[in-house]
């Protein structure tokens, strides 16, 4: 019974059971901290909207993007995923939801910043609806712990709108 | 000639039946049921989080900083639609090794429901078109396995170590079995 086995059996597994509650543990603490992010997203320009050869509409746009996620940081947090998509609707398409930006936050210190940037994915629909059409910008955030759960929502800004025609 | 074979007969069928009787018998309860309790947690993950792989091991770096080759994924699977921005577990037609990337765009069909999905490794400069099988352009609702909800940082080195190095997992497994054997219980 006090074979060096069966100590070492007893230490290992001791050990990675207080690993394994301080791992919930931090994991649990983030649920206390409530985040009040800020955000404000302009589309400065359509740069082009054209129809592809095989008929899909596709536009580029330049944005200026402008966020405060600073509450979202707690002392579990790893970084920040943070994303830009537009969505809007076709008569085909329920949603569609294409990610127009996206970049990694990797501290607190990095949280409140302003970007002025064009599109880094391409904008393009499934077909030929794009002309007139209203959109919504929504500024996704994704939490990635240190360890445990992932946190993950958004702000949603309505009210933006591409040109009737082509250019 | 004839007495010495009798007697190593009988010395080694002794030590065969010592042998069976360890690892059969309740002296060896404390690794049966660990091996017992492992499986009883892995099908109730299966259960709980109703995915066939309830936790996968980071093997790339396409999804660095926020997961490091080593890292353990916790996956669940629910029937609400796949939305951008969801990290996503899923497999090629044709590739067994799954990836676990982000969904960066999302076209869901009015009538069917069904969704054409495009993910992107966050560390990757291009999408994911060129993983996916040849001439397929988007991943539908079948192909995803699973969405990333917790993760464990470097827990998964030992299933990495253990697949690349694969001598050390039959030095583990010899050393069990010889501790089996040896121990006097």
């Amino acid at each position: 019974m006090h074979s060096f086995g069966y100590r070492a059996n007893a230490v290992v597994t001791l050990a990675v059971t207080i690993l394994a509650v301080m791992c919930s543990m931090a994991s649990l603490s983030d649920n206390f901290n409530v985040p009040s992010p800020t955000a404000e997203v302009k589309v400065l320009n359509i740069n082009w909207f054209q129809k592809q050869a095989n008929g899909n509409d596709e536009v580029s746009l330049t944005l200026n993007i402008s966020a405060d996620l600073s509450s979202l940081f707690t002392w579990n947090t790893k970084q920040v995923f943070v994303f830009i998509a537009a969505e809007y609707e076709t008569p085909q398409n329920a949603l569609n939801q294409v990610s127009l930006w996206d970049g990694i936050i990797p501290s607190k210190d990095h949280a409140k910043f302003w970007i002025h940037t064009t599109n880094k994915y391409r904008l393009i629909d499934q077909g030929s609806n794009l002309r007139g059409k209203e959109f919504n910008l929504t500024l996704h955030w994704h939490v990635m712990p240190k360890t445990g759960k992932m946190f993950a929502d958004k702000i949603v800004m309505t009210g933006y709108r591409l040109p009737e025609e082509y250019r | 000639m004839g007495f010495i074979g009798d007697a190593v007969d009988s010395i080694r069928s002794l030590q065969i039946r010592q042998v069976l009787t360890q690892l059969v018998s309740l002296g060896r309860i404390d690794a049966g049921m660990i091996v017992t309790s492992a499986l009883i947690i892995w099908k109730g993950l299966m259960c709980v989080t109703g995915s066939e792989s309830p936790v996968v091991v980071v093997l790339s770096g396409s999804m660095e900083p926020g997961f490091k080759r080593g890292d353990i994924l916790f996956l669940h699977m629910s029937k609400d639609p796949i939305r951008a921005g969801e990290i996503v577990v899923f497999h090629v037609d044709g590739r067994e090794i799954p990836i676990v990337h982000r969904v960066i765009k999302v076209h869901e069909r009015q009538d069917t429901g069904e969704v054409d999905i495009l993910t992107k490794g966050d560390n990757n400069f291009g999408d994911d078109r060129l993983l996916y099988a040849h001439g397929q352009l988007w991943l539908q609702r079948h192909h995803i396995m699973g969405r990333a909800v917790g993760f464990l940082p470097y827990v998964g080195w030992v299933t990495i170590i253990m697949t690349e190095k694969p001598i050390i997992k039959y030095l583990l497994i010899g050393a069990l079995g010889l501790l089996v054997i040896t121990s006097k219980e």
